[in-house]
Formats: structure tokens, sequence, C-alpha cells
């Protein structure tokens, strides 16, 4: 219209200016981020205070001043002590771990023996691998083969006794192998079973309900330790005389009874945060009680508490370190054993010991952790706003 | 033809009973029950049997006899001519000792560390971060075994004692504090301090009820801490503060004197309190995260300032939501206790398996130990219930 002849009016846009000075880079991200208000100053010196003390120490104890290899604790001591380093030496010593490295990942595991655990451990990486992995075909073999035919070799291949393999008492497991043992039987059963008894706590039926609430209320209210001093003194009370049971049973028995009550309640969650019109659904389709839990609410209900159920098993994997208290020796517990051996005992080699255990416990717990956010995302059908 | 089928489906005399889901459902819980019986009755047999067999005659008497076991650390009098029932106490009381230290320790780093997560200070965020990750994916008793053995008994002995400000030391015999000893009259700044917390109360609740009726504010706080901490402070000036301290001495051998810290009550309560403050960390992180964006958005909008926002609208809402998980944490932390068996904390599971150890009376031990643990994680969780009913939100 007329505008068009206004002649004052610009027609083309002016070109963004940069931001002022202060706004840009390196020095506004700190102001923003590290300098935004004196108090804000105040915390970031303190906390560079720590990183600075902690960190260099924790690398030259860790890494420079740290001793690699060596025959016994000498390499590991102070002259005073009775060992070569100079006085005032701080190091690792992972010479300790270096020597141990076999007794912690078997245990006292016969030595010839010892191809049969590996053998195991790379059936399970690599029915496990594409069995995480979302894009790998065949997902119904291999979860078969993963869960049904795999534990059975397993079985055979580690306790032996037949096809010829020699039979190795459960007395002579140790380190990871009995961790990851323990862990994987401990999650195979809790699930299936934690799935059960969440059901059964929300069945109509009065006997079985109340069943299900006395099991998961008792074992959750109660330690994992007297748990397990449960298991292991009084199962054999239990049984009749001369009936003995091992001493590897009791302890999954514990884990797994124990671990079944925590998923109880993560599945109960799940449960209850399906609409009920799902539930009238199912019914009005004329599905029966296990069709309508198995085709429709169950599927919904386990991919809400995927992070519970995790949780879940990074705690069992926790805490199978306590069966070192009825005498099993998991990793934590043979490398604990281990600080006792006097040719290796030296003021660095608990903290070694621990530190490595410490970095394989986190390593497993970490891995599970990343990857059920991941597979939380991934599932995520978008129903969030 | 259409209607006659629907006649014949309302005629349920058609359904058999074995279809009906109410007598089935009648008969598999009698099934239930009756597996479920025949099992205890079988185990009971076994159990009997097998007592009999060894020799132990069951029954809580034992709870009588002469315990013959020393114990490292006890807050009430006890030697080893006491009975197995004051030895259970004192494991009692001690688990209650390093529950109660620990569940106070883990809050306050928890809150610190969950706050500082979301910080705007990007170090001090990565710092938490960093804190948290490492330790929620180690096991407890990883976390106290690097205290026990790693750091405390590496601890120079008692002659080099590491020295610290007030008079304290740190040896590898555990942690050395001036000792308070009252003098006469210490009980009434006891008194002052009970009649200090009650006043506190009633002030508290005064003014919120003249808050509700005229709106005016009153400094509650101040006035209370007033009252719990001038009150006692000025009956013990006029008393003229029947304190002295008794200091740790450093001998030849052995520092004594002074209030000692024990390193396995040490390594415990710095294990439990450092792992739980990871899990409340994450918990206040996602109450804190919780509170929609828009409720602080509208308390700016009538003119609240940061620090009003902050306490009147944003905390009163993230604690309802962070209360729930924080109970079944502190209920963790107490049944973690029980790791104090490991490095010899004479906790009740320590003092339990001593007990079991020395009379073989294995179910009654196990039942006491349930009995307690579920009562505690009863009564826990009965005051959670009430203080996050007290909480909630009032909806009319």
């Amino acid at each position: 219209m007329q505008q068009a002849d206004l002649s004052y009016v610009r027609t083309e846009m002016l070109a963004p200016q940069p931001a002022p000075n202060r706004e840009r880079g390196f020095g506004a991200w700190l102001r923003a981020n590290l300098f935004a208000s004196p108090i804000d100053t105040v915390l970031t010196l303190l906390g560079l205070f720590l990183v600075v003390w902690f960190v260099p120490n924790f690398l030259r104890w860790a890494f420079i001043d740290a001793v690699w290899s060596g025959p016994d604790r000498s390499v590991c001591a102070t002259i005073p002590q009775g060992g070569i380093q100079p006085e005032g030496w701080s190091g690792a010593c992972w010479a300790f771990v270096n020597a141990k490295f076999a007794q912690f990942m078997y245990g006292r595991y016969t030595f010839s023996e010892r191809w049969r655990v590996d053998l195991t451990a790379i059936m399970f990486v690599l029915l496990m691998v594409p069995l995480l992995m979302p894009r790998a075909p065949y997902k119904g073999l291999n979860a078969l083969l993963f869960f049904v035919v795999f534990p059975i070799v397993a079985f055979f291949l580690l306790v032996g006794g037949y096809f010829g393999l020699r039979y190795v008492p459960t007395s002579e497991w140790g380190g990871l192998l009995v961790t990851m043992v323990l862990s994987f039987v401990g999650i195979a059963i809790s699930l299936p079973l934690g799935i059960i008894l969440a059901l059964g706590r929300r069945s109509k039926m009065p006997a079985i309900k109340l069943v299900c609430v006395i099991f998961i209320e008792v074992v959750r209210g109660v330690p994992l330790v007297t748990v397990l001093f449960m298991a292991s003194v009084m199962l054999p009370l239990f049984m009749p005389a001369g009936v003995t049971f091992d001493r590897f049973l009791r302890a999954l028995v514990g884990v797994s009874l124990f671990a079944s009550a925590y998923m109880a309640e993560v599945v109960r969650g799940g449960l209850q945060a399906i609409p009920k019109g799902q539930y009238e659904g199912a019914e009005s389709l004329g599905l029966s009680y296990w069709q309508k839990m198995i085709l429709i609410v169950l599927p919904q209900a386990l991919k809400l508490v995927i992070p519970g159920i995790v949780n879940t098993f990074i705690g069992l994997f926790k805490d199978t370190s306590l069966v070192y208290i009825i005498g099993m020796f998991d990793l934590l517990g043979i490398v604990r054993q281990n600080f006792t051996d006097a040719a290796w005992a030296s003021a660095q080699t608990p903290m070694s010991g621990l530190v490595f255990a410490g970095a394989v416990f986190w390593i497993f717990c970490f891995g599970m952790s990343r990857y059920s956010i991941w597979m939380e995302r991934r599932l995520d059908t978008g129903h969030r706003r | 033809m259409a209607s006659n089928e629907v006649l014949r489906a309302d005629t349920s005399a058609r359904v058999s009973w074995m279809n009906d889901p109410k007598i089935r459902g009648i008969v598999f819980q009698i099934i239930v029950v009756a597996i479920l019986a025949a099992a205890v009755y079988w185990i009971w047999g076994n159990t009997v049997d097998n007592l009999r067999r060894a020799n132990i005659s069951s029954g809580f008497g034992f709870l009588n006899r002469r315990s013959g076991f020393d114990v490292s650390q006890s807050l009430i009098d006890y030697t080893s001519d006491s009975s197995f029932r004051q030895a259970l106490i004192v494991g009692l009381l001690n688990t209650v000792l390093v529950a109660v230290c620990g569940i106070i320790t883990a809050t306050i780093i928890g809150f610190l560390v969950g706050i500082g997560r979301l910080s705007g200070n990007w170090l001090i965020a990565k710092i938490c971060m960093v804190y948290v990750e490492l330790f929620r994916n180690i096991p407890p008793l990883l976390v106290i075994f690097f205290w026990y053995l790693g750091v405390l008994s590496v601890l120079p002995g008692p002659r080099d004692s590491i020295s610290l400000p007030f008079s304290s030391y740190l040896n590898n015999r555990g942690f050395f504090l001036p000792k308070a000893i009252w003098g006469d009259g210490a009980w009434l700044i006891t008194a002052a301090l009970l009649i200090g917390i009650v006043a506190a109360f009633l002030v508290g609740r005064w003014a919120y009820r003249r808050r509700m009726q005229t709106g005016q504010p009153f400094p509650t706080l101040g006035v209370s801490l007033g009252c719990i901490i001038g009150l006692p402070l000025l009956v013990s000036l006029a008393l003229g503060v029947p304190l002295t301290f008794e200091f740790p001495q450093k001998g030849t051998f052995n520092l004594s004197g002074g209030f000692q810290v024990k390193p396995e009550f040490l390594s415990l309560y710095l294990a439990l309190s450092f792992y739980t403050a990871s899990f409340i960390a994450e918990i206040v992180r996602a109450g804190i995260l919780g509170v929609s964006r828009g409720q602080s958005e509208a308390a700016h909008a009538l003119g609240l300032r940061a620090r009003p926002t902050l306490r009147l609208v944003i905390v009163p809402q993230a604690m309802r939501i962070i209360i729930p998980p924080l109970t079944s944490q502190y209920l963790n932390l107490t049944k973690n206790s029980s790791l104090a068996v490991f490095v010899g904390y004479p906790d009740l599971v320590q003092i339990g398996q001593t007990t079991m150890n020395q009379t073989g009376q294995a179910i009654e031990v196990v039942a006491i130990w349930m009995v307690i643990y579920l009562g505690l994680s009863i009564s826990t969780s009965a005051f959670m219930n009430w203080f996050n009913a007290k909480m909630a939100l009032v909806e009319r």
C-alpha cells in the first residue's frame, strides 16, 4: 500500500551483531558456570581445591608410584618395613593384584580345569551380547539358548562329574566366578518368582494374598545377612537326617529368595500403574487370567518398571559380596582373604586390592545402569507429554 | 435365533462348576494352603528330629544364662558375667546407635550432594555427579572394608598419632576426643534443654495459628533456636559452667583418657553414611526436579523473591516427593548396619552370631533377629507414614 513509498522504513534486515565480548567464548562460560556470584566463586575455589588435592595424588598413587610386578611383598614395602622402596613411598601395589589375578577370577578352581570356566564365560558373552542388541536377529532362539540351554550346559561344564569331566566341588569355586554365577542364577530365579509373588499379592484370593504379603514383608524387613545365616544354619536343620545341602546352594537359595521379594514390590508398582481399562478390556475380550496377564498387562507393566528391575539386579550383584559371611569366597571375599597372605602383607596391599575389586564391581554395575537408561529411552513409546 | 442364543448365555446352569471362577479359586487356595501346611509339618518334624539328635533343647531359657564373652563397645554396663539377654540388648543398642548416627550424617551429605548436582556451578555439579555414580555402583561392604582395612588400619600407631584440633587424636586404634565431664547441677541444664524444646514447640504452634488468622509472620526459627540453645546456655552460665574436659594423654604405648571412638564403629558409620548418601542425593534431586516449573514461575508472578519461593513453594512440595523413598533408604541403612559382623563391630547380628556359636540355639537367635529387625522396620515406616500424612497435600 502506501507504506511501500515510505523511504525511512528499511526493507532489508540488518546483519545480526555479534554478542558483546562479555557474553562470548570461554570467559563468558566461566562467568556463567563458575563465578556467577560471590558464593559461587567460593564454592568453585573449594571444589577446585578438592580436585587439585585429590586427582594428582590419586594418579601418582595409582600409576606413577605404583608397582606393577614383583615376586613378593618386598616390592610394595618401604625399607623400614623390610622392603625395597624408599622411606615415605606410597603407591599402589598392583603386583599383588597381578600375582593373585587368577585366584581373584577362579578362586581355588582346579588349575587344569580352568578352561571350563573360560569356555562358560565365552558362551555367556557370545549369547548375551546379541540378546542385549535390539537389532540382532533370532531373538526367540537366542533367549531360549541363553535362559534354557546355557544354564544346563554351564552346570555340567562347571560342576563336572559327567562326560569324562572331572568333578569340581563348589567349595573350590571362588572369585569373580562365584559372583557371576550367584548373580546370574539369582536374577534368573528372582524375576519370575518376583512376578508370581507380585501377582499373588494383587490376587483376589485371600489365602494366596496373605501368603505372598507375609513372605514379601518378612524378607524385605530383615537384612540379607540374617537371611543368609538362616539359609546356612537353618536349611540343614529343616532337612531329614543325612540330607546335606551344598553350601553354594544355600547361598543361592538365600540370595534368590531375598531378591525375589524386592522384585515383587517393583513389579507390583508396575501392575498398579496400568490403568484399570486395560484389565477390563482384556476381560471383555474373554481372555483368561493368565492370557490377560501374559498378553496384556505384564508387557506394559514390566516395561514401565525396567529401571526398578535393573536397580534390583544391581542390588543383587552388589549383595553377592555378603556370601563371605557363610564361608563362600566371591570376588570381594577372596580379595579380603588374600590380605592375610603373609607373602604379600604390606601397608599398600589392602587399598590396592580393594580399589581393584571396586573397579570390577563398578564397571558391571555402571554398565547395567547405563544399559537400562538406554533401553528405557528406546522402549519409550511416546506417552510422555 | 439371535435372541435364543442370548437367552442361552444367560442361563448360567450350563456352565460346569469346574469352570466357575469362584469355585476354582477356592479349590486352588485349598490346594496351596494344604501344600504349605504339609511342608511346614514336614520341616517341623525334621527340625525336632535334628534338634533331638544334636541334644539342643529349644526354647528361650538360654537368655538367662551367663554369656561368658566380652563385648568391645557397650552403651550399658556389661561384663562377661552378664546374661545372653543383656548381651543382645547391648547389640541392639549398638545397632540403633550406628543407624541413628549414620542416618543423620547420610541425610546431611545426601541433601548437600543432591542440591549440588542441580547447582548452576558446573564444577560442583560434576563433583557431585562423580560422587553419586561412584558410591552407588560399588557394594557397601567394599566401602566398609575401604575405611576399615584401607584407611583406618594403616594409620600410624598410638605413639605417632595424628594430632587434630581440640586435642583430639587419630591413630589405628580409633579416634580420641576430649571427654566432657559434667559437674554438680548438670541435671538443671538437661531440664532447661527439655523446657526449651517444649517452649519452642508451643511458640511454633502459637505462631502458626496466629499467622493462619492474621497473616502476620513471626520469626519462629530464631525464637525456637533461642529457647533450645539459649535457655540451657543461660542456666549453665548461672551455675558457673559445671563442665570440665578430660583430654586424651599421649602415653608410651597408648593414649589414655578421653573418649575413644573405635575404628570398627568409625568405619561402619562412615561407610554407611557415604554409601546411603549417594542414594539420598538422587532422591533429593528427583524430588526437586519433580516440582513443576510452573510452581516457581507462579510464585515469582505473585511477587515472591527467590528465598521465599524456595522456602514456601518449592521445598514443601519437593519434600512430599522425597519423604517416601527417603524412608526406605533409612530402613536400608538400618538393615545394612548388620554388615557390622564383617568388621567385628558388636551389633545385634554379631552378638547373635557369637551367641549362636556358644549355645547352638540357631532358631531362637534367628527368630530374635527377625522380630527385632521387623520391629525396627515397622516402627520406622510407621513414623514416616505419620510424617508423610502430616506433610501431604490437603485436598479439598
